[in-house]
């Protein structure tokens, strides 16, 4: 009983995060399923299918593919801009910050239905085609702000002596940014890429409003849903999954050597 | 706070010191005027298509008009969605707020050498469709599910069923936003020194006393940045509604989007859109001013 009472407080976080996984466990549990009527949401019988045949059911690979290359795309450009701009905030002195924090805070203070729909008044007013290039320009823009916020963290959490230490050695202003303050901060970029990539990439709201008629794998899946989500769908959306939690374990991993290393040198 | 050192210990080292030049607006030129131009004009097109006027004789066309009018009959139709939108995610962040504490506390006092690992856990249900994971709950909630069974056991569900009730969206909108209420938290938990929480211990406080007085004040930034977190993608949220609720249970958003791409009613959607916003940024900012953490930004 006095066992329960001290560790209440860890009986019942645990408890959440099981909780958190629950919907996980069912979207796996039924990309095993072969569905009953057209709806995928009771357990039927165990299948394969899905794992064997995961384009088999026309437009699940091809919006899938679609949500990628959006990703890749909007998540390079994205990076780019907001590493920018972290630099500028960390190191720079400018006129006008108060805006500029402001400007880069909202987007994340918005819902997205709000900035789908500006969006799509933006577009529809300028009668721009709505299509990959527009969903494309809306990643872009929700996803800098997330960017700038995960590197300015990394770039103020340095340790200023290393940089300091490399003009003491005499390095050019460009060889110290190439060889102590770049490579220091890769890991916040990296970091930042692969957040900025998830939103992309499980993105439906804002895209939805500027897609037009391109089908990007979230707005698949709403579709979808009205008719019956393919098993496959789910067997896709375990992969991802699977593959995200794989990346971001072996960095976690990687981290832990490395603190390791350092504190025992 | 900090134990008392030396001033030359604590005082920062000194940094690389900012530098004024036209690099740095050569830095933010770019992505600032991204965001410039498709995030804060949009607005004021959004604001001016909200005032537009049909045109006579051209379904789905619109020209430039002065219709205020046009937010008087937006509300009109749309103002119990608006309501429910408000009510679900506050509901939906009160929850999360309950459920996410013990989490949070977990994690910045409990786990030891495995912190790293349960901040991966927290955030890793993102790398799974937010889409499936919500259209999930409708076999986790299903008529005959378990959790339905054993609480029309207890009789407690007014409608006798879950999903496609208000109790399915709201729980759905409490699951989804749940990591952008444990992180603020932990970020906050973890900054406090565990001895002042020992210092009221031994100061006689019960544990209740020391957590009221003590651990919750201080993650009070916590709270504040969470509960905003969670609350504004609540309120603007469609797709609990659509996904696990029922026609009486939509909301705001289901409104803006049905306007906006099925029915091209441009100006009623605008006007939704514009409100939301603006009821938003309302509330907010009186929220960050009754809490005192304007430092927040």
């Amino acid at each position: 009983m006095r066992w329960l009472r001290r560790n209440a407080v860890s009986i019942v976080g645990i408890l959440v995060l099981v909780y958190l996984f629950i919907p996980i466990s069912v979207v796996t549990a039924l990309s095993f399923n072969k569905p009953a009527g057209k709806f995928n949401i009771s357990w039927n019988s165990f299948s394969l299918d899905a794992w064997t045949n995961l384009c088999g059911v026309p437009g699940v690979c091809s919006s899938f593919v679609t949500s990628l290359e959006i990703g890749l795309v909007s998540t390079l450009i994205a990076t780019l801009l907001g590493t920018m701009i972290a630099f500028a905030l960390v190191r720079y002195r400018f006129r006008g910050r108060s805006t500029t924090n402001l400007l880069i805070f909202l987007p994340m203070a918005t819902p997205e239905v709000v900035m789908g729909s500006s969006l799509l008044a933006l577009f529809l007013n300028m009668r721009f085609p709505l299509g990959p290039l527009t969903v494309a320009i809306a990643h872009i823009m929700f996803i800098i702000s997330f960017v700038v916020v995960t590197v300015k963290a990394r770039l103020q959490g340095l340790d200023p002596r290393l940089e300091e230490a490399a003009r003491d050695l005499y390095a050019s202003p460009r060889a110290t940014f190439r060889y102590v303050t770049f490579p220091l901060v890769l890991p916040g970029i990296i970091g930042a890429a692969l957040l900025g990539f998830s939103l992309s990439f499980d993105d439906f709201i804002i895209s939805y409003f500027n897609a037009g008629t391109l089908v990007t794998f979230p707005i698949y899946i709403w579709g979808a849903a009205q008719r019956g989500i393919p098993p496959q769908v789910n067997a896709l959306a375990t992969l991802v999954f699977v593959t995200a939690l794989v990346i971001v374990l072996a960095s976690q991993i990687v981290q832990y050597r490395k603190r390791k290393a350092m504190e025992s040198s | 706070m900090a134990p008392v050192l030396p001033s030359t210990v604590v005082a920062p080292a000194p940094t690389a010191g900012q530098r004024r030049s036209r690099t740095g607006y050569v830095l933010l030129f770019p992505g600032m005027t991204w965001l410039a131009v498709f995030f804060a004009i949009p607005f004021v097109t959004l604001f001016l298509t909200s005032l537009q006027t049909p045109v006579p004789g051209k379904s789905g066309r619109y020209r430039f008009g002065l219709e205020f009018g046009n937010y008087a009959t937006a509300l009109a139709e749309y103002w119990p969605a608006f309501l429910r939108s408000f009510i679900y995610a506050g509901i939906a962040t009160a929850l999360a707020l309950l459920i996410s504490y013990p989490l949070a506390y977990f994690i910045a006092f409990r786990s030891g050498r495995w912190r790293g690992l349960m901040l991966v856990l927290v955030i890793a249900p993102s790398f799974a469709s937010f889409l499936l994971r919500t259209y999930a709950w409708k076999t986790i909630l299903a008529d005959e599910s378990p959790i339905t069974t054993f609480l029309n056991s207890l009789h407690v569900l007014p409608d006798g069923r879950i999903l496609n009730t208000s109790i399915a969206v709201i729980a759905g909108l409490t699951y989804n936003f749940l990591p952008f209420m444990v992180l603020p938290l932990y970020a906050a938990l973890e900054k406090i020194d565990p001895r002042l929480i020992e210092a009221a211990n031994d100061l006689y406080a019960s544990p209740a006393t020391s957590f009221r007085k003590v651990t919750w004040p201080l993650s009070m930034p916590g709270v504040v940045a969470g509960t905003l977190l969670t609350f504004i993608p609540a309120a603007g949220d469609y797709i609990n509604a659509e996904l696990l609720g029922s026609t009486k249970d939509r909301m705001v958003g289901n409104a803006i989007q049905t306007n906006f791409i099925e029915f091209r009613d441009y100006p009623t959607a605008s006007a939704l859109s514009f409100v939301l916003m603006a009821a938003i940024l309302v509330l907010v900012f009186t929220y960050i001013r009754r809490a005192g953490t304007e430092e927040l930004f």
